[in-house]
């Protein structure tokens, strides 16, 4: 038995049950974005569900995203069919309508479903306080890198994504993020301190 | 009756996967796809390109062979960009910048990923001189003629 | 009651285990044999006590006791009765339950039927089983314990994952699986028995084992084929095989078994590469370890991952110790083992089988790396990179190329060396079929290298493995006056292992031709169709007549109903639907595909809209995907007849001229 040559072998062995180990460390199931500190891909979507005032936007409106350079966005995706965003409506709505004075939009994006039943989702979650788009062809998903809902991008005043988040958003982290991205928003004399309009 | 039941049922069912009514309600889902290029040119080269690119959605499987409507998106969209004159290279990047490295089935061959690539040739070669060297060894004549 | 009642016998059996891997190398050093017999009962009794567990589970299940963790997770009283036994092996804890039990079933039958041989090896052997047995029970009552009492009872239950209730093939291709899997744990038992008890400088070990690697060999070949002809009839997407890091797990031990199946034949003659052949062994079983850690850690995700816990952790300490204990083994026992090695000549079936030796252990090497390659990636540059399809075909093509060759020389060549008009005579004719093939495949349409390349070699390989039964009938036709169908009977007869092997290389050929066939010249289409409307794909037309909805006990159903015409007559319908379970809200697809001979006609039903009736069809027409199943069946059967035992003369000989041993040969070798 020669213990010297299987005491070599025993060693050769280590590096691949390390590697083994690390692999619990991660979640072989997300993947991380590029996107985060790049400018956020540009879209122009129509509005399907309003919202309600202050926020609400006239259904067939176009939203676009350069128009809204100089503020904070919360770009959320969404699925009637999707149960984890049940999760996170209420907090959504309710944060929104909180910041209504501030100047950070929510926008919702709807996501592989027919407008109508995300009207009809809407409507059984007892109403969504800021506007949500339609998406023909996933288009300005696919922009996003979207893989799954609920997925929510966090833009910055100068128009890039500052976070990405995966999952329902909690209440904490929503106020987190929004407001560390209002407070570094650029002092703009013309940018507008309510969202009335575009 | 019953049927209608059904049908109603599969309705509600339908709309739960989102997939349904795409002519029923018009604007939202896919009207690309049902152009479904008689060009077949483009769709070999969109199959050519839609073969390399990962499926978010699934475990592991292509774009061109998914089922998935995100998937079938993302196919029309490579459709699109080919059309309008991009080369495949600039398609996959885009994705790759959309998505990261991930979305690519098989590694780009560069840096660190040239490994992946590399070792089983290398395998190969160094298993055909083990085997070569090994043949010879043993087709030699004993040095020692026995006794 | 019946979970106590089987998780205490599970409870029970772990001291036994622990007595018997006590006893059994105790006994054996001091000589207190008389022991030996008790570590055995160890075994024997494990298997009883796993039985009753397995056989409560089944119990439990069918009668909807909701009152066991197990059942309350995948079972409901809206299952068929079919799907709720066969959901024993359909989640982690079912699945390891099922492992352990055929486990036991397999060291059981190995150890009684060889339990009165004297010497080490046995004693070693057991040992070996019964501490692979003991991990798997520890994990039965521990972290994958199916019988955790559930209170309060639940009345009902959601039933297995959807798509495993999908296709009746769910109930033979995992238990396939496991025969085969599990079973090369044998093989490496006796390779572990060998090196403690020192008789793996023999050849016995390898004797003793052959028919169990054959046997596991021939369960996880048919676990493969079943497993691709599911996923081809479930998945929805056409194809059959996806390199998804499990079906991965799956190949890459079916890889070095095949290697060892031929590297054993050259031990057993020329008393070569016994070092090899002990490494080959012991690697099977790591890399059938490897899979079983990578499906349940859940540190790669796969169609095939089951839901995570703390399990991984276990299944990490598992593979940790068994690579180290199989490293320490067989590095130390390696200057035993060396041997000088003796061949006559590059030009002999030697040489073909170190080749095939070459070739398969590179593809192992291969597919392993690229399916480790996301995780090292991941850990040494901190990106995600995917690791699928174009590469591990990219990669793999041209060793599958040489392989099919060689599959062709190999029986063609004789043992030790072959003269330069014997290689003429042997080698060329099989070149025809290479011609043949190879102009068929133009013809048809094919135009990729290695697609053409492939029939081609096929060709070859086919025409040589036929020769040599139409050689060998012959002979025997000429010599005592048979007819055709005996001399082919009493010529396999007489030559088991020999006539298997060409008889499993044949239904390889027919697999390789499916595949090949089926990915060069498939043709799809997709369209939106109204009722009445038509689509053709590569000359079959389809027709639709409507979309449906009905209710099944466990699912709703939406389909859509296609007429295949022929000349404007209809010549068989295609339903394919999508069944919804109430516990998904995504439905599971479910294609139908219209078999022939020539090639399959699939269809998919992609989309629908309930209101004006109309559907979404994708068809594929992929020619002799048939034959992948077949040939599946035919290398199946291969093997079954390579396992009979030899015939032997009267006079004791062995019948089988391939298994005698070439004494001359070692003896010569042997000499100083």
């Amino acid at each position: 038995m020669n213990w010297k040559r299987s005491l070599i072998a025993a060693v050769a062995a280590v590096p691949l049950i390390m590697l083994f180990a690390w692999g619990f460390t991660r979640d072989p199931g997300t993947i991380p974005s590029p996107l985060p500190g790049h400018a956020a891909p540009l879209f122009a979507l129509d509005v399907f569900a309003p919202g309600q005032p202050p926020l609400s936007r006239p259904v067939g409106d176009t939203v676009r995203l350069a128009d809204l350079r100089g503020q904070v966005v919360v770009l959320n995706f969404w699925a009637s069919w999707c149960l984890a965003c049940r999760d996170e409506h209420v907090v959504l709505s309710t944060t929104a309508r909180r910041y209504a004075e501030r100047p950070v939009h929510f926008l919702g994006v709807l996501y592989n479903d027919r407008p109508a039943a995300g009207v009809a989702w809407i409507a059984e979650m007892g109403g969504q306080s800021y506007p949500s788009m339609q998406d023909p062809g996933a288009r300005t998903a696919i922009d996003y890198g979207l893989y799954g809902v609920p997925e929510t991008f966090f833009i910055d005043g100068s128009g890039r994504v500052a976070y990405k988040q995966l999952g329902p958003a909690s209440e904490v982290l929503l106020a987190h993020i929004v407001d560390s991205l209002i407070a570094v928003l650029p002092q703009h004399p013309t940018a507008p301190a309510t969202k009335s309009g575009s | 009756m019953k049927r209608n039941t059904l049908l109603v049922s599969a309705a509600l069912l339908a709309a739960l996967t989102g997939r349904a009514g795409a002519q029923a309600v018009g604007a939202s889902v896919a009207p690309v796809a049902q152009q479904a290029a008689a060009d077949s040119v483009l769709e070999a080269r969109t199959n050519a390109v839609a073969t390399q690119l990962r499926c978010p959605v699934c475990q592991g499987v292509s774009i061109q062979d998914s089922p998935a409507e995100l998937a079938q998106q993302m196919r029309d969209l490579v459709r699109e960009q080919l059309r309008t004159g991009k080369s495949p290279d600039e398609v996959k990047a885009y994705f790759v910048s959309k998505y990261g490295e991930w979305i690519l089935l098989q590694p780009r061959a560069s840096g660190f990923n040239i490994l992946i690539y590399a070792l089983p040739v290398l395998a190969v070669v160094g298993g055909l001189v083990v085997v070569v060297v090994a043949m010879r060894r043993w087709t030699k004549p004993p040095e020692n003629p026995s006794i | 009651m019946i979970g106590l009642l089987a998780h205490d016998a599970l409870l029970v059996a772990l001291p036994i285990m622990v007595l018997g891997i006590v006893l059994a190398p105790v006994a054996v050093r001091t000589g207190r044999r008389e022991w030996i017999p008790i570590a055995y009962s160890a075994l024997y009794t494990n298997f009883l006590l796993v039985t009753i567990a397995t056989v409560a589970m089944i119990v439990a299940l069918v009668t909807h006791d909701f009152s066991v963790s197990y059942v309350a997770q995948v079972g409901s009283r809206a299952t068929p009765l079919f799907y709720t036994v066969i959901s024993l092996w359909g989640a982690l804890e079912g699945s390891i339950l099922f492992w352990a039990w055929v486990l036991a079933l397999y060291g059981t039958v190995v150890v009684w039927l060889n339990r009165n041989r004297p010497g080490n090896l046995i004693p070693y052997t057991a040992l070996a089983l019964l501490a692979v047995s003991l991990f798997f029970g520890i994990l039965l009552v521990g972290p994958a314990n199916p019988f955790h009492p559930v209170f309060p009872v639940p009345l009902d239950g959601p039933g297995p994952n959807p798509l495993l209730q999908n296709h009746i093939l769910m109930g033979v291709h995992p238990p396939l699986l496991y025969l085969g899997y599990v079973g090369m744990t044998v093989p490496f038992a006796f390779a572990v028995g060998a090196m403690l008890s020192g008789e793996v400088t023999g050849d016995a070990w390898i004797k003793l084992s052959h028919r169990w690697t054959l046997l596991s060999w021939a369960f996880l070949s048919a676990a493969i084929i079943a497993g691709m002809w599911w996923s081809y009839e479930v998945l929805g997407w056409g194809g059959y095989w996806a390199w998804d890091p499990v079906e991965n797990a799956s190949f890459l031990p079916w890889l070095t078994a095949t290697a060892y199946l031929h590297s054993m034949i050259l031990q057993e003659r020329r008393g070569m590469l016994r070092l090899w052949n002990v490494n080959l062994v012991v690697g099977t079983f790591v890399l059938t370890v490897l899979g079983t850690f990578l499906t349940r850690s859940g540190i790669i995700s796969s169609v095939h991952a089951f839901t995570v816990g703390v399990i991984g952790y276990y299944f990490l300490a598992f593979i940790a110790v068994v690579l180290i204990a199989a490293l320490v083994m067989v590095a130390g026992n390696s200057d035993r083992l060396r041997t000088s090695g003796k061949m006559d000549s590059a030009a002999s079936r030697e040489s073909v089988f170190l080749l095939n030796n070459l070739f398969l252990t590179a593809f192992m090497f291969t597919v392993l790396i690229g399916t480790l390659f996301p995780l090292v990636a991941e850990a040494i540059r901190g990106v995600k990179v995917s690791v699928g399809a174009p590469f591990f075909n990219r990669m793999s093509l041209p060793l599958i190329v040489m392989l099919l060759f060689l599959m062709g020389v190999g029986p063609a060549l004789p043992w030790r060396s072959a003269t330069a008009a014997e290689m003429r005579s042997k080698l060329l004719p099989p070149f025809i079929g290479a011609l043949l093939f190879c102009a068929g495949a133009l013809v048809a349409g094919a135009r990729s290298f290695y697609g053409v390349v492939a029939f081609s070699f096929v060709g070859y390989a086919a025409v040589a493995n036929l020769r040599e039964y139409w050689i060998g009938m012959r002979a025997r036709r000429q010599a005592h006056g048979e007819g055709w169908a005996t001399a082919l009977f009493l010529l396999m007869r007489s030559n088991q292992r020999r006539f298997g092997g060409y008889l499993a290389h044949l239904g390889l050929l027919l697999v390789a031709l499916g595949i090949a066939g089926s990915s060069s010249f498939r043709k799809e289409r997709e369209a939106t169709m109204k009722p009445g409307d038509t689509l053709t794909v590569a000359g079959q037309t389809i027709r639709l007549k409507g979309v449906w909805g009905r209710e099944e006990v466990q699912r709703s159903v939406v389909g859509a109903t296609l007429e295949v015409l022929k000349n404007g007559r209809v010549v068989g319908v295609i339903e394919p639907h999508m069944n919804y379970y109430p516990t998904s809200d995504q439905p599971v697809p479910t294609p139908q595909v219209r078999s022939t001979i020539g090639g399959d006609l699939y269809l998919t039903l992609m989309a629908f809209d309930p209101n004006g009736a109309n559907a979404t069809i994708r068809a594929i027409v992929q020619p002799l995907v048939s034959w992948i199943w077949f040939g599946g069946g035919i290398v199946v059967l291969g093997a079954i007849i390579g396992m009979i035992p030899a015939r032997r003369r009267s006079n004791g000989a062995l019948a089988d001229t391939d298994l005698v041993p070439d004494l001359g040969a070692i003896a010569a070798e042997a000499a100083p």
